[in-house]
C-alpha cells in the first residue's frame, strides 16, 4: 500500500497551487515604492579597447537619473570567483579581474558597458542609445586550441596567456596510465564536443536593489537558488557591506538550473545604485538579454582514450579535455572541469588508473559556468560513449562489456579521489533491461524496418557525486566557502511548525518534500508544518540550492533539527507525565511512557513550552526552537542506467525518440512523484542537449544562436513518455535520512544513450559512423550518413 | 519598442487612408512585426490595425470555383474554414507556428512579410494564386521578389488570395528545429493543365518553383517522376541548421513526399 503522507507518499506538490493560479510572488512582482529602472548597454562586438564613453547627451534624455559607466566601479572590487583551482605543477590558476562595468576591454558581446538608471524602462532605453562609444575592434578569440597556441591575441592583456589552468589528476597516476596503455590489448580512441548550452529557465533574471538611509539598510531581491551566498560574495567582495546591513531575498524563482546559483553584476549594480540614488532600482532581463548575459554551460572539448586487456577488463583511462571560460571567471567555474569532471571519470567501472588533464581557456565569449549537472554530464558523457565505441570495435554487447567492469564491492575507493559509499549498479542494470523491454528491442526494430526507418538501441550508466559538499575537503581542493547547510525548527505554541532553510526551492518542491520528513518524525499531518526559505533576515545561513544537495545535506541539517526538538519535547513531556525522558517515546503525535498507557499530546506538551506553568524552567529553558547546521561527510553517489530507442529516418537524418527509460537509484526516496519529476525534467534537458540545444558562436564572437529562432528548446512532442523507475534503493551510509538526491541525474544521465542510440542505428543500417558531436540535428545526422 | 499611435479603421477605406500617413505602417496579426518593434529594429509613426476590417475576413468561393481567402483572416480561421474546399491549404495553415501565432498571424501579413522560410509563399506560387490588393490583381509569379521583398508598393494592402482549387495537392514541410518555419517546404498542386511545384525556406531568393519538378511530374505523377533529378545546392541557404547541399537534398525528399501524400 502506497503511503499517503509522510516518507515515501507521493504528497501533491502544494507549491503548485500557488504557481498554477498565477498567485507566484516572483522578483518580478516586487515593486517599490519610488522604483527606478535600469537598462544595461551592452557591447555588441566580442573583443575591443573602450576608447570613451561619452554619456553627455544620453544623461540629457527625458526621465535620465544617473549614467554609470566603469569608471564609476574603479573604487569598487570586481565580481569573485569562488573557487581557486591548483594546476598541475602546483600553482594557482590565473584569475582575471572582472568588472561591474566593463572597463577599458570590452571582452564578449553581451558585457554591459554602461548602465542607465531612469525614471521608466523605456526612458533608459531611450537613452542608452544615444550614448556614444568609441571602440577600436580587436581580433576575437574564439576556438580554444589556438587561443592557448603561442602568440594568440590575449582576453586579458594582463595575464600571461589565455590559459586559466593546466590541470592534471591525479598527477602522480599519470606515468603508471600511460605505461598500462602500452601495454593495452586493445585502445578505444574518441575526440568529441560536449556542446555548449544556454539554461534558459523559464524566468529570465531580475534584481531589485533597495536602500534605506534612516538604518543605513541594503535589500536586494533577486532571482537567486542560494541567497546567502550573494550576500556572503556581494557584501564582502563586492560592495564591502557588513552582513547585517545587507538582506538578500530570492522570493519565487522560475527555475535556476544552475545559472542562478552564481553572483551576476547586475545584483551588484541594482544594489550599489541603489545607495548612490537613493531610490530602488530595478532591471528585469529580457529573453535576448538572458542569452547575452546569463552564464552558459558545457563547452568542452575532449579527447578520451580507454585501455582493455584481452579479457575485455578496462585497464586504464586518460583525457584531455579543453574546457571553455569564457571571458571571465563566473562564480564555480574553475571547479566544474575540474573537481565535478575529474572526480567522476571511474564512473560505475572498476578502471585501476585513471589521468585527466583539463586545460581552462579563457575566449571572448560569455561565461561558462555551471548548468544541471555541472561537470558530470562531460565526464558521464565521454566515458559512456567511448565505453559504447570500444563495445562496438570488438564486437561485443555493450550492456555485458559495462557489466563486466563494474564495481561490485562498497564501500570502493576510485582512483580519481572519491569514496562510493553505497551501490549496486547490477541492480539499476537489470530493472533497466526489464522496464526498456530490452529483449523486445528486436522485434522493434523489425518493425520500424519495416516502415523504412532505422532504429537504434543505446544505453549507458552514470554516476554522480551529490549532496555537495563536505566542507572541508572542498576547502582543500579550492573552493572559497563551506558547503554545510542549516535548519531552524520553529515549533510554534499549538504545534505547527515553521522550518526555516537554507535550501532554496526553485521547482524541486522542497515545500512539499520537507513537511513530509518532519511530519514522519513528529507524527502530525504535513499540512501543520511549513517551509520558510530565500531571505536571509529570515533563514539560518546556509548555502543554497545546487548539486543536487537540498534533501541531502539540508534536509539533514533539519532532521538534526527536528532530533533537538523532539529531545526537548520528551524531557517536557516527561515533566508532565511525572516519568523519566529516557522512558518516553513519541508516536503518531503522542508522547507515551513505554509499556504504560500515559500519554499525552504533542499539541499539549508544545503549548507547555510556550505557557510554561507547569514545567521544569529550572532544568530547561522555555520555547520549542532549534537549529543545526549539517556538514555532510562525503558525498552521496547516486547511480544508474539509462535507455533510449531511437527511429531515425535515413531520407532527411532526423531522429525520433521512441522509447526512453531510467532506473536510478537515489538510496531512500522521500516523495517517488515529485522524484519522477525531477528525472523527467532532467532528461527532457538532456534529451535537449543531445538532439536540439546549441548556443553557437561565429569566429567574429558573435552569438548566432542568440534566440529561440536558432537556439532550439526541446518541445512535449519531442520527447516520448518516459519509463522512470527509483525502486532500486541503496540508501546512502552517512547522512540520516539515507538519501542521495535526484535532481541533476536525468540530464546526467540521457545525452550518452541518446547518441549511442543514433549510433546504433546508422551502424547496423550499415552506416560507417562512429560519432556525431551533439547536438544530433537532422543536418548533421545527414551529413554523417553521406561519409 | 518605441513609442507610436495605433489606429483601428473600420473599412478598407479607412485603413488605406490612414496608411497615407507619414511613417504609416499596417499591423496584421503582430507576430512579425511587434517582436520586430520590441526589438526596436523598425519605427513606425503609427500602426494601423487591420484586424477589425470585416470586408478583409473570411474565406468564401468565387464564381470560378477559385477559394478566396480575405487578407486580414487568420491561419486559424483558415484551418477551420477552407478545410473543406481546400484541404491542403487548410493542412499548410494548421502547421504555421502554435496556437496563439495562429489564432493572430494573418494571411496578408505572412505574404507581405515574405519571409524565405514562411508556407504560405508556397501555396499561393504553388497553386498560382492572384493577390488582390486595394489598387491591383497580382498573379503569384510576379508577387514574390526574393528574401522579405514582394511587388506591393508602400501603404498597398493585401485584401484577398484567390487560389485556383487543384485535383489534388500537398504541402510538406521540414521544420527547422528551433524556429520550426520550413527549413524546406515543397507544395505540390496537380491542375489539370499542369503540375506546380513550388519550394520554400531553401533558396536565398526565397520562394522559387522547381521547374523541371514541375515538367516531369506533369508527365508522370508519381514520386519515381523526380527520382532522375538533381537540385544544385547553389544558391541554396546554408546556416546553423543546414547546409546548402542538405537543403538542396530535402526539396527532393520533400517533393517526392507531397507527391505521394498527394496522390
Ligand atoms: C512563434 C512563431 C512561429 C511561427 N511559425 C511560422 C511557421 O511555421 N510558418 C510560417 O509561415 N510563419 C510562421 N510564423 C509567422 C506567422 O505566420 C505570422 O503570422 C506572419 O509571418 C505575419 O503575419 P501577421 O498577420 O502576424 O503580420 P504582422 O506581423 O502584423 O505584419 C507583418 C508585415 O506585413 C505587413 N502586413 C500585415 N498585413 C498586411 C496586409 N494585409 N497587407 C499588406 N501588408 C500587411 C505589416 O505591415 C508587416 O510589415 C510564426 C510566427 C511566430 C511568432
Amino acid at each position: 500500500m502506497p503511503k499517503d503522507s509522510g516518507i515515501g507518499a507521493s504528497s501533491k506538490r502544494r507549491e503548485d497551487i500557488r504557481f498554477l493560479t498565477g498567485a507566484g510572488n516572483y522578483t518580478d512582482d516586487i515593486n517599490i515604492h519610488g522604483q527606478a529602472y535600469v537598462h544595461f548597454l551592452r557591447a555588441d562586438v566580442a573583443h575591443a579597447t573602450i576608447n570613451s564613453v561619452d554619456t553627455s547627451a544620453a544623461s540629457q534624455m527625458p526621465g535620465v537619473l544617473h549614467i554609470f559607466t566603469g569608471s564609476d566601479f574603479e573604487p569598487i572590487g570586481g565580481l569573485p570567483c569562488g573557487w581557486q583551482v591548483t594546476d598541475k605543477h602546483g600553482e594557482p590558476m590565473q584569475e582575471p579581474k572582472h568588472p561591474v562595468l566593463a572597463h577599458g576591454k570590452i571582452r564578449h558581446v553581451g558585457e554591459p558597458i554602461a548602465a542607465v538608471v531612469a525614471e521608466t524602462y523605456a526612458q533608459a532605453r531611450d537613452a542608452a542609445e544615444e550614448i556614444e562609444l568609441s571602440l577600436t575592434d580587436l581580433p576575437a578569440v574564439m576556438d580554444m586550441k589556438k587561443a592557448v597556441a603561442e602568440g594568440a591575441t590575449k582576453v586579458h592583456d594582463d595575464l600571461t596567456s589565455n590559459l586559466c589552468y593546466d590541470w592534471g589528476f591525479v598527477e602522480e597516476n599519470k606515468a603508471a596510465t600511460d605505461a598500462a596503455f602500452e601495454k593495452a590489448a586493445h585502445v578505444t580512441t574518441l575526440e568529441l564536443v560536449n556542446n555548449r548550452l544556454v539554461a534558459n529557465p523559464m524566468e529570465p533574471r531580475v534584481a531589485v536593489g533597495d536602500y534605506s538611509a534612516a538604518d543605513d539598510m541594503h535589500t536586494l531581491y533577486t532571482t537567486s537558488q542560494n541567497p546567502h551566498v550573494i550576500r556572503l560574495l556581494m557584501g564582502a567582495f563586492v560592495l564591502g557591506i557588513p552582513e547585517h546591513r545587507l538582506r538578500v531575498v530570492a522570493p519565487d524563482v522560475g527555475g535556476g538550473f544552475g545559472t542562478k546559483i552564481f553572483h551576476y553584476a547586475e545584483e551588484a549594480f541594482c544594489t550599489f545604485a541603489a545607495k548612490q540614488l537613493r531610490r530602488p532600482v530595478k532591471w528585469t532581463s529580457s529573453r535576448s538579454e538572458a542569452f547575452l548575459s546569463d552564464a552558459h554551460g558545457r563547452d568542452h572539448v575532449t579527447k578520451i582514450e580507454l585501455a582493455l586487456d584481452a579479457e575485455n577488463n578496462f585497464t586504464a583511462l586518460r583525457t584531455e579535455t579543453f574546457a571553455n571560460m569564457g571571458a571571465y571567471l563566473s562564480t564555480f567555474a574553475p571547479s566544474v572541469p575540474t573537481w565535478l569532471h575529474g572526480t567522476l571519470m571511474a564512473g560505475n567501472y572498476k578502471t585501476p588508473l585513471i589521468y585527466v588533464n583539463v586545460k581552462a581557456v579563457f575566449t571572448n565569449t560569455i561565461p561558462v559556468d555551471a548548468y544541471r549537472g555541472a561537470g558530470r554530464p562531460e565526464a558521464t558523457f565521454q566515458l559512456e560513449r567511448v565505453v559504447d565505441k570500444a563495445a562496438r570495435e570488438l564486437g561485443v554487447d555493450p550492456i555485458a562489456l559495462r557489466r563486466q567492469n563494474f564495481v561490485t564491492e562498497f564501500p570502493y575507493a576510485t582512483p580519481v579521489a572519491v569514496e562510493y559509499d553505497t551501490g549496486d549498479y547490477e541492480a539499476t542494470m537489470a530493472k533497466l533491461e526489464e522496464i526498456a523491454d530490452i529483449g523486445g528491442f528486436a522485434a522493434r526494430r523489425a518493425e520500424s524496418e519495416k516502415n523504412g526507418k532505422m532504429r537504434g538501441l543505446g544505453v549507458n550508466c552514470y554516476i554522480e557525486a551529490c549532496g555537495i559538499a563536505p566542507s572541508n575537503l572542498v576547502g582543500q581542493l579550492g573552493a572559497r566557502a563551506g558547503l554545510y547547510d542549516a535548519a531552524t525548527v520553529r515549533v510554534n505554541a499549538t504545534g505547527s511548525i515553521s522550518v526555516m532553510v537554507g535550501a532554496h526551492s526553485h521547482g524541486q518542491g522542497h515545500e512539499t518534500s520537507f513537511p513530509q520528513v518532519i511530519s514522519e518524525m513528529i507524527g502530525i499531518p504535513e499540512d501543520q508544518i511549513d517551509i520558510v526559505h530565500g531571505d536571509t533576515s529570515k533563514i539560518p545561513f546556509g548555502m543554497g540550492t545546487y548539486g543536487s544537495r537540498s534533501l541531502a545535506v539540508c534536509g539533514s541539517a533539519m532532521v538534526r533539527a527536528a532530533e533537538k526538538v523532539i529531545n526537548k519535547a520528551k524531557k517536557i513531556a516527561a515533566h508532565l507525565l511525572e516519568a523519566s525522558d529516557a522512558d518516553i517515546e513519541l508516536k503518531d503525535g503522542q508522547f507515551t511512557v513505554a509499556g504504560t498507557d500515559k500519554s499525552v499530546a504533542w499539541g499539549d506538551v508544545t503549548l507547555a513550552a510556550y505557557v510554561p506553568h507547569n514545567y521544569p524552567l529550572e532544568d530547561i529553558e522555555p520555547g520549542l526552537e532549534e537549529t543545526a547546521f549539517y556538514d555532510p561527510a562525503n558525498f552521496t553517489y547516486p547511480a544508474g542506467a539509462y535507455a533510449c530507442e531511437v527511429e531515425v529516418d535515413p531520407d532527411t537524418g532526423k531522429v525520433t525518440i521512441e522509447r526512453f527509460s531510467a532506473a536510478d537509484d537515489f538510496g531512500n526516496v522521500i516523495n517517488p512523484m515529485i522524484v519522477s519529476g525531477q528525472v523527467h525534467g532532467g532528461i527532457a534537458q538532456g534529451i535537449g542537449q543531445a538532439l536540439l540545444e546549441n548556443c553557437a558562436y561565429d569566429e567574429n564572437g558573435q552569438l548566432i544562436s542568440a534566440s529561440y529562432m536558432d537556439y532550439a528548446m526541446p518541445r512535449a512532442d519531442d520527447l516520448p513518455f518516459y519509463e522512470v523507475d527509483h525502486s532500486c534503493q541503496t540508501p546512502c551510509t552517512h547522512n540520516p535520512l539515507g538519501v542521495k538526491g535526484c535532481g541533476e541525474a536525468g540530464a546526467i544521465g540521457s545525452p550518452p544513450s541518446v547518441v549511442n542510440a543514433v549510433i546504433d542505428a546508422l551502424q547496423s543500417a550499415g552506416k560507417d559512423v562512429t560519432h556525431i558531436d551533439m547536438p544530433l540535428t537532422p543536418a548533421r545526422v545527414w551529413d554523417a550518413m553521406q561519409g | 519598442m518605441y513609442a507610436f499611435e495605433i489606429e483601428r479603421p473600420g473599412t478598407l477605406a479607412d485603413a488605406v487612408n490612414a496608411l497615407k500617413g507619414e511613417d504609416a505602417q499596417a499591423l496584421g496579426g503582430g507576430q512579425t512585426l511587434i517582436p520586430t518593434l520590441k526589438a526596436r529594429l523598425a519605427m513606425p509613426a503609427t500602426l494601423v490595425s487591420l484586424s477589425g476590417i470585416g470586408e478583409m475576413k473570411g474565406v468564401c468561393i468565387g464564381d470560378d470555383g477559385a477559394v478566396c481567402i480575405g487578407g486580414a483572416t487568420t491561419h486559424a480561421a483558415v484551418v477551420r474554414e477552407a478545410a473543406a474546399h481546400y484541404p491542403a491549404l487548410a493542412d499548410l495553415a494548421s502547421h504555421i507556428g502554435d496556437p496563439a501565432v495562429r489564432n493572430r498571424g494573418t494571411i496578408g501579413g505572412s505574404l507581405a512579410n515574405n519571409d524565405p522560410s514562411a508556407c504560405y509563399p508556397s501555396a499561393v506560387l504553388g497553386s498560382g494564386a492572384t493577390i488582390i490588393t486595394n489598387a491591383r490583381d497580382i498573379v503569384a509569379d510576379e508577387f514574390f521578389d526574393g528574401m522579405f521583398a514582394t511587388a506591393l508598393d508602400e501603404g498597398e494592402v493585401i485584401t484577398e488570395v484567390r487560389f485556383p482549387v487543384p485535383e489534388k495537392a500537398n504541402y510538406q514541410k521540414f521544420v527547422q528545429p528551433a524556429s520550426r518555419f520550413a527549413l524546406v517546404g515543397v507544395f505540390v498542386a496537380k491542375y489539370s493543365d499542369g503540375v506546380r511545384v513550388a519550394v520554400t525556406g531553401a533558396s536565398e531568393d526565397g520562394v522559387f518553383r522547381w521547374s523541371e519538378a514541375e515538367e516531369a511530374l506533369s508527365r508522370d505523377f508519381s514520386a519515381d517522376a523526380i527520382g532522375g533529378l538533381e537540385v544544385s545546392a547553389d544558391g541554396m541557404i546554408a546556416d546553423l541548421h543546414g547546409s546548402s547541399a542538405y537543403r538542396a537534398h530535402l526539396v527532393k525528399v520533400m517533393t517526392g513526399r507531397a507527391v505521394v501524400a498527394a496522390a
